[in-house]
Parts: structure tokens; C-alpha cells; sequence
């Protein structure tokens, strides 16, 4: 039996008093975070780009969550906030739920880390982090797909001067060359493009 | 040969070479292992992708492990410390305008006397010395603070130790949010050639012989992997003795300086692997032979007495009760473990599992298996002498 998950939530358009700060230096990026989360019921967002005195700017703002990119390089300036150096820090507890290792490795997966106010219970956060989660993983996939495209136009490039280098070596048009390289690739199983890449690099020695 | 493939995470630095030259000459596969490295942005990526077992290992500060062991320091499950990485390798540079009012008091950077840097430092500040260290679990933190605690500034009242990632340093140098930092190459000398550092003191001036990374693995992934961590392990000694060869020096440069590693010019990179640095904006050049080390007297090998000396650093500082934390922190670092690893291949491995730290001024002949093992000089700059407890 397959049971769905719950997401009546979602529709509830509960107003939440949590305040939630999103480190992100991108704006459009920040705008549709803080779109996912209003949607989800969450009001009180501040968002910081400028990633200098970090600490400053959220220690002033004394939030409950902070947001944070994985990818982002200033995420380390936040960790010295779990370290309460003075009594009257309000200490900010790295989230780890180890009650919910789905959820955080859904959050990893997806490429987003949340700090969370010490004593912030667990169902409090879950919302917030889940349509996060939403948000990022559409980010990651944005991702993947131009890195795809970026890789497919690559290829593309490697294969057309393997053709080429086969055009000159063997005096024949390029619809022959593309065959002789396609059989070359069946042959061996392997991609075209990686038989291809080991032409062109070969050549190079050669020239 | 079937190759188990195993995903390692790295940041960005000279001491991710064992891991990078296991990976590219071909170390890694001749243990029947292939390794897909992946660069993080951040050690607290690094940290939660391995926790989280989305890599198998990573490249990690000696001192995380130890602080996960002591309830801190964001570590959701246990890490430890398989082998060490590099010893040493550190490096503190100032301000441009502390180092003139240095000079100007006549200090000399001579690059070799803790003491005397450290006096030197102290008194071109007015009260507070902020100097910015990469991750707050890390030996950059914890030499700086023995460092100056040891000359008499008070921690915290007069010492401000704050997270800057080593990319943002030089900006924070030059917006005057830090005086000085404690950063790995290639960060120091890339602060230098910014125009925004003097570089002050390589780290081995402050401890001879400190570990600096680690190999890190979940502690259940190393249970239950044990022949995977044990090739593993076999796989960087076999890569580290490569890189001490000095006429691999330059191959390594290029390697690390490719687009999927460091991404940076061999000029910047090669400072730390020669031992050559520029420490000013007008050229001056010092010499820090060794200044990291992947090899030398069974570098990779993870002594309890090193991560003991971590666990009470971190417990003194965090009022923990430093006994208890002594002993979490020994079990952290797995000599058991890298000793079975290379008892067929390496001749001169330590008999003893922990050792005093900090007393050898001169390298001493240690009992080892084979009889021919050298432990190099060891010592703090203040003479202190380090002794583990007792098993």
C-alpha cells in the first residue's frame, strides 16, 4: 500500500510568527525564496546580500531561523555563531534534527542549510524548511539543466573537429567521417563524444 | 580489477594533495580504488555532506572530529580521523599598516621566532587583536590562541578570533574588520601578491610537529568498510611519499593548480610546497623548509596524544570538563586503524599509539617496527611539554 504524504499544509495560508533571515547575494534568487515561503505562511523575511560582518548584520536582526545556500562560501561565518563566546550571545544552534534525517538529508540534497535558534522546536521548523527544500531543489534542476546544455553544446564541438581531423586524414565527406566515428564508438561501447575527445587529444600529439 | 569507487570531498588548498595525487597518479587505483574527488565551498559543507553520507571521506580540520566527540561543532554523527593528511602548513600574516607599525618598532620578520613576532604583534595594537581564522573548530584557532595566550594576552578580553572563509580575507584585511589571520596556502601568499598582507609567521614557528587535516570518515562507515578504509589509507601513504619527493614538487604544483582543484597559477601555489615566500608587497623573500609536511617521521599517522592535546585546548576554552573530553577525544583519532592499514607496506611505523608532544628540539630515533623510524622536532615555541594520559 502507498500512503501519500500530507501537504494540506501548504493551503492553510497560516500567518507565522517565525522570522526567518535568507542569506543569498542573488536578488532574483532571494525574491523567489521568500515568494516560496510567504506562500507557505511566512511573513517576517529579511534578506542579506552583502555577505561582509555577516555576523554583525545578523546578530542585529535576531532572527530565529537564518537560511542559507550550501554552495554560498560565507556559510562558515555562521558556524562560530553556534559557539556562544559570551554569556549574553543568544546562541544559534546549528540545525541538525536527529529525529529527522529525512528531512535533513532532503535539505542537503536540495542544497540549503538553516541555523536555528536554540529551543526552536522541530515541528516549528519543519514548514519552513520543507517549502525551502521546494524552492532549491527547482534551483538545483535549473542547474542541471544548463550544465546539461552546456555539456551537450561541448560534445557537440569535440565531435565536429573529430569529423574534421577524419575528413583531412582520409579524404572523405563529413556524412562518412560521422559514420566511421559512430562505428568506431559502437565497436568499442563506448559514447561518441568520448571517442571523439580521445581522437582530438591524440591529434594533438601529433601535430 | 574492479575499482570500488569511493566519493571524497576537498576544499580548495595545498594540503588536499595526498587526495588529489592518490586520485591522478594513479595511487588510488593501484589499491583497487577510484576515487571522484569533489571540491566544497565550505568546511561546514564538507562537513554535512560526509556526516550525512553523501561522501564516503573528506579531506578535514584535525580538529573537527575531535570537537563532534566533545558535542561540538555541528557534528550530526561520529567522525573520525583515519590518518593525517599534513602536518602543518599554516600560515599569519598582518595588515599592511600593522606590519609598518611592526617595522616601524623595529621588528625584523625574521619568520622563524614565535616570541618575538608574537611581542612584536601584541604591541602594534591598542587592545583587542582580531585576527581571522577559517572554521572555529581548526588548528588555525587553536594556535593562535596558544600562541598568544602563551605571551600573555587574555583570552577572550584582548584576543577576537572570527570566522572569515580565506577568499574574503584579503577584503577584510583591507576594510580593517581584522588585523591579522591564520589561513592555509595558498591564502597567505595570495594575500601577499593582493597587496593587502605581510605575511608574519609560518605555524610550525609555534608548534614544530602540529596535525593539521585529516582523513575523516564517519566512525560506522570505517566499521563497516574497514578493507575499502584500509586501501584507502594505503592509497594517500603511497600518494604522500610521492609528494615528498622533491622532484615531484613540480608535477604537484601543476596538478593542483588545474581548474577542478585549486584553480590558481603555480606561482601561487609552489610558494608553500618549496618553501619559499614572499612576505611583503616589496618582495622580501623567506625561507620555511618543510613548512607542510605529507611525510616526514610518519607524518600520516594519527596519534591519540595529538587529538588529546586538541581535546583539551577545546575543553579549557569551552569550560568542559577536560578529563572527559581527553579521553572522547584520543578515541577520535584511529592509530588502530592506519597502523592494520599499512602493516604490510610501511616499515617505520610508531609502536606506541600516543606520545609526548612538544619535547624533541632535535629529531630522536622512536621505537617502531622496523627499528628505523625518526620522529622530527616536535616542539611549542614556549618549551611546553604536552603528556597524554596514560591508556
Amino acid at each position: 500500500m502507498l500512503y501519500l504524504p500530507d501537504h494540506s499544509f501548504r493551503k492553510a495560508r497560516v500567518t507565522n510568527d517565525l522570522a526567518i533571515i535568507l542569506v543569498e547575494p542573488d536578488r532574483d534568487k532571494a525574491n523567489q525564496i521568500v515568494d516560496s515561503l510567504a506562500e507557505a505562511g511566512f511573513e517576517r523575511i529579511q534578506v542579506i546580500t552583502e555577505p561582509s560582518s555577516l555576523k554583525r548584520q545578523i546578530q542585529a536582526m535576531n532572527p530565529d531561523i537564518v537560511l542559507i545556500d550550501m554552495a554560498n562560501p560565507s556559510r562558515d561565518m555562521l558556524e562560530e555563531m553556534a559557539v556562544a563566546s559570551q554569556p549574553m550571545d543568544r546562541a544559534v544552534a546549528v540545525f541538525v534534527d536527529r529525529s529527522d534525517d529525512a528531512l535533513t538529508s532532503a535539505a542537503i540534497e536540495a542544497g540549503v542549510s538553516a541555523y536555528v535558534v536554540d529551543g526552536l522546536r522541530p515541528d516549528r521548523v519543519k514548514p519552513v524548511l520543507d517549502a525551502a527544500i521546494a524552492r532549491f531543489n527547482v534551483f538545483q534542476r535549473m542547474r542541471t539543466e544548463l550544465a546539461e546544455t552546456k555539456r551537450a553544446l561541448e560534445e557537440r564541438k569535440v565531435i565536429d573537429r573529430a569529423k574534421g581531423l577524419i575528413m583531412k586524414a582520409k579524404g572523405i565527406d563529413e556524412d562518412a567521417a560521422y559514420s566511421l566515428l559512430r562505428k568506431a564508438a559502437m565497436n568499442q561501447g563506448k559514447r561518441l563524444a568520448d571517442v571523439a575527445e580521445a581522437l582530438v587529444e591524440s591529434a594533438g600529439l601529433l601535430s | 580489477m574492479n575499482l570500488h569507487k569511493l566519493n571524497v570531498g576537498f576544499i580548495p588548498l595545498v594540503d588536499a594533495a595526498p587526495l588529489i595525487a592518490a586520485s591522478e597518479m594513479g595511487f588510488a587505483e593501484e589499491e583497487g580504488v577510484s576515487l571522484t574527488l569533489s571540491r566544497s565551498p565550505s568546511w561546514s559543507t564538507l562537513r554535512d555532506k560526509l556526516c550525512a553520507g553523501h561522501l564516503d571521506a573528506a579531506h578535514m580540520l584535525a580538529p573537527v572530529p575531535v570537537a563532534g566527540a566533545l558535542g561540538m561543532g555541528g557534528v550530526s554523527t561520529p567522525l573520525h580521523a583515519l590518518s593525517v593528511l599534513s602536518v602543518n602548513g599554516n600560515i599569519i600574516g598582518v595588515s599592511r599598516s600593522i606590519g609598518e607599525r611592526m617595522r616601524a618598532a623595529g621588528h625584523d620578520f625574521a619568520f622563524n621566532d614565535a616570541t618575538k613576532a608574537g611581542r612584536a604583534l601584541i604591541d602594534a595594537i591598542e587592545d583587542t587583536l582580531r585576527i581571522g581564522v577559517p572554521f572555529p573548530f581548526s588548528m588555525h584557532a587553536e594556535l593562535v590562541y596558544y600562541w598568544l595566550t602563551a605571551l600573555g594576552l587574555d583570552a577572550p578580553q584582548n584576543i577576537s578570533v572570527q570566522t572569515v572563509p580565506p577568499p574574503m580575507m584579503p577584503d577584510a584585511l583591507k576594510a580593517g574588520d581584522i588585523d591579522a589571520f591564520c589561513v592555509g596556502e595558498p591564502w597567505g601568499s595570495s594575500s601577499v601578491e593582493a597587496g593587502v598582507a605581510d605575511l608574519l609567521l609560518p605555524c610550525s614557528a609555534i608548534w614544530a610537529f602540529a596535525p593539521e587535516k585529516v582523513l575523516a570518515a564517519r566512525a560506522d562507515w570505517a566499521d563497516e568498510n574497514q578493507e575499502i578504509a584500509h586501501r584507502l589509507i594505503r592509497a594517500l601513504w603511497r600518494a604522500s611519499r610521492w609528494l615528498s619527493d622533491p622532484s615531484s614538487r613540480g608535477l604537484a604544483t601543476e596538478l593542483l593548480s588545474r581548474e577542478a582543484y585549486l584553480d590558481l597559477a603555480p606561482e601561487i601555489i609552489e610558494c608553500a610546497l618549496f618553501g619559499r615566500f614572499t612576505i611583503s608587497a616589496r618582495g622580501d623573500m623567506r625561507r620555511s623548509p618543510g613548512f607542510v609536511d605529507f611525510f616526514t617521521g610518519a607524518a600520516g599517522f594519527p596519534w591519540r596524544s595529538q587529538a588529546e592535546w586538541i581535546g583539551r585546548q577545546l575543553a579549557a576554552r569551552m569550560g568542559l570538563d577536560r578529563d572527559a573530553a581527553a579521553k572522547a577525544a584520543q578515541a577520535t583519532f584511529r592509530s588502530d586503524v592506519y597502523r592494520t592499514a599499512l602493516a604490510q607496506v610501511a616499515y617505520d611505523l610508531p609502536s606506541a599509539s600516543a606520545k609526548v608532544e612538544g619535547s624533541l628540539t632535535e629529531p630522536l630515533a622512536a621505537g617502531s617496527v622496523g627499528g628505523r623510524l625518526i620522529l622530527p622536532r616536535d616542539a611549542f615555541f614556549d618549551g611546553r611539554i604536552f603528556e597524554p594520559t596514560p591508556d
